[in-house]
């Protein structure tokens, strides 16, 4: 055979190696991880954890409880408030503005926040809530959570909206119903599994948020439902917890994060499955 | 399709219901319209506002430090009768931790993206691909205790010792790899960058990738290129664009990451020329020193969340012009 298609052959070869061994590269990362927190959260798991507080230093009981409630409600009070500024924003820029001079410079800045550095939000609420209020509080870091899921509820609104074909506006449209009506009942309606989809995400994505937390909830070794105080939640603790000399801490902390991620993978994992189901259809 | 409750005007209403109708409609729109439009609007107030809070919480060290504070080796806030802090020290730790992280991963983020679009068998396609997405869902605080309790030991105990021992005779190597060996390092702190980076690339790339007209690559296979040449000349040069904008919007995440680093860094603000040696970053530079500061401390913390902040809105929009060209090609 000719020595120069040889030559190109094995070429190919060699990079095709390469490209299956940085895959299973990747892929190793991820089963090392999802080892680690399985065998090490795992032997941590008990009912207390969800039953008792987080302990004191030094301590050999304790739970996570304060912590699981206060990430529940400050993640959902978060999303709560980011969704709907989110949404309307997003069917400005999808419905309204489509291609006005505002919403190039409003998806500009959208697409800028969705990856900008969370501490940086974290130090903005800092200085824009919890300073003129006097003092740390769950309510400063839900805001802080809402921040970051505005930009993610924004851009997927946007896509789900332009996916909806506008024959089915301009039927509503021919038939009498006014703007808004078309919209709410028919574009958000046609579009309702991605809208779905794209909160699920954003609530995965600020679930694990820590560095925003530490600056505005920071944490509480107590029970605390009252969003005026300092709210415990779980990345703050496992973040406190992980670099402790205790032992019991640190066990505790493997428990937390597992949990976290195992919430997280499953909102992931949903939404993925919403998102499929709308594409068999 | 849908149960439509509108009050609707058949024959039988007055016509004084139908124009109250009509105005509740036309009322309904206008309250409809600005709602959305003030909450585009609010989207815009949020950066506007986290500029200005930003500028407003550094304005004491901007006065006190003024352009010094970017040349300043020195951090020591603990100083009296006035402190000395200079960003010279977590900027360093930035810029490096994320070239690192970058030169791992933006060729195996890429190779991953090429293996996935070109050489995967169709059943593994998709497994592989939910997996390398799971991967970047993970957040980020899990990469960082993973990075202090598993990597860091690992690489200090076996790699490290290893390369410090190769590269000990060779000028300028040995300096960069320069011993002793630390759990917390930039090093590790890159490393661990680099694999929570490594999913933005590969999904980015891959979605890129995928915009390439089959009808091209078949072209090329036609004139009877191998998969290395197709990917290497028709689609690369295609979607180059693509490409360097998600490169650009991993750099910004790498710059601004704090809990997968603040960990594994050490936090020290001396400059040294060994990546092997403890350093640290922005963020975690701030996330570490917030509890304990005060006073101008405070203020430059906040200036170099700033700082950061400014960092990353420039690569972030470079990225996005660049990922808006290739929409733009694709005539979207």
């Amino acid at each position: 055979m000719n020595p120069l298609y040889v030559a190109r052959a094995r070429k190919d070869k060699i990079i095709r190696l390469l490209c299956i061994s940085a895959a299973a590269f990747g892929l190793l990362w991820l089963g090392l991880i999802l080892f680690t927190l399985i065998s090490k959260g795992f032997a941590g798991l008990s009912l207390a954890v969800f039953t008792e507080m987080t302990p004191p230093p030094g301590s050999k009981s304790g739970g996570l409880a304060n912590a699981i409630m206060g990430s529940i409600m400050m993640t959902l009070i978060g999303v709560g408030v980011g969704t709907p500024i989110g949404m309307l924003a997003g069917t400005y820029l999808a419905e309204y503005g489509r291609h006005e001079k505002l919403s190039f410079y409003v998806r500009f800045i959208n697409d800028i926040l969705l990856s900008a550095p969370s501490i940086v939000i974290g130090l903005f609420v800092y200085g824009a809530v919890v300073v003129p209020m006097g003092g740390f509080s769950g309510f400063a870091g839900s805001l802080a959570l809402a921040v970051i899921v505005i930009p993610v509820v924004v851009r997927t609104t946007e896509d789900m909206l332009l996916l909806v074909p506008n024959q089915l506006r301009e039927a509503a449209a021919a038939l009498g119903l006014p703007r808004s009506l078309v919209i709410r009942r028919i574009a958000f309606k046609a579009a309702r599994t991605g809208l779905i989809t794209g909160i699920l995400l954003a609530t995965a994505r600020v679930a694990g948020e820590t560095a925003p937390l530490l600056f505005t909830a920071l944490s509480n070794q107590f029970w605390n439902v009252n969003l005026m105080k300092t709210m415990a939640n779980l990345p703050v603790t496992i973040n406190n917890f992980v670099q402790s000399p205790y032992d019991y801490w640190r066990q505790l902390a493997w428990t937390g994060a597992l949990l976290i991620t195992l919430a997280v993978l499953a909102l992931n994992v949903i939404a993925r499955l919403l998102g499929t189901e709308r594409k068999s259809k | 399709m849908t149960d439509m409750s509108v009050p609707a005007t058949s024959d039988r209403t007055k016509p004084l219901d139908r124009a109250r109708a009509l105005a509740a409609f036309k009322l309904g729109d206008s309250t409809f319209y600005w709602l959305t439009r003030v909450s585009a609007l609010i989207v815009l107030c949020l950066l506007g506002g986290i500029i200005i809070s930003l500028i407003v919480g550094a304005w004491p060290a901007i006065k006190t430090f003024g352009l010094e504070f970017l040349v300043t080796r020195r951090w020591a806030p603990q100083l009296s009768p006035s402190p000395v802090l200079g960003a010279l020290g977590p900027l360093y730790g930035t810029v490096v931790t994320s070239l690192i992280a970058m030169l791992i991963a933006v060729p195996v983020g890429i190779g991953i993206a090429i293996f996935l679009t070109e050489f995967c068998p169709p059943m593994l396609r998709r497994p592989v691909g939910v997996a390398i997405e799971l991967l970047a869902g993970i957040p980020s605080i899990i990469y960082g205790m993973w990075g202090f309790f598993v990597l860091a030991p690992f690489m200090t105990e076996h790699f490290m010792p290893a390369v410090i021992a190769t590269f000990a005779h060779v000028p300028v190597l040995n300096v960069i790899f320069a011993g002793p060996p630390s759990y917390l390092s930039l090093f590790n702190a890159s490393l661990v960058l680099a694999i929570m980076i490594l999913p933005f690339i590969t999904a980015i790339s891959r979605d890129v990738f995928q915009t390439v007209p089959p009808m091209l690559k078949e072209s090329a296979y036609g004139l009877g290129c191998t998969t290395w040449e197709v990917v290497k000349n028709v689609v690369i040069p295609f979607t180059r664009a693509g490409v360097i904008g998600g490169i650009m919007l991993a750099l910004g995440r790498a710059l601004g990451e704090t809990m997968a680093v603040t960990f594994i860094i050490g936090n020290s603000f001396q400059i040294s020329g060994s990546i092997f040696s403890p350093g640290t970053t922005i963020s975690a530079a701030i996330a570490s020193e917030f509890a304990e500061a005060d006073g101008v401390h405070m203020s430059a913390l906040i200036l170099l969340g700033l700082l950061l902040f400014v960092l990353t809105f420039f690569v972030l929009a470079a990225a996005r012009l660049m990922l808006a060209r290739l929409q733009r090609q694709q005539g979207k």
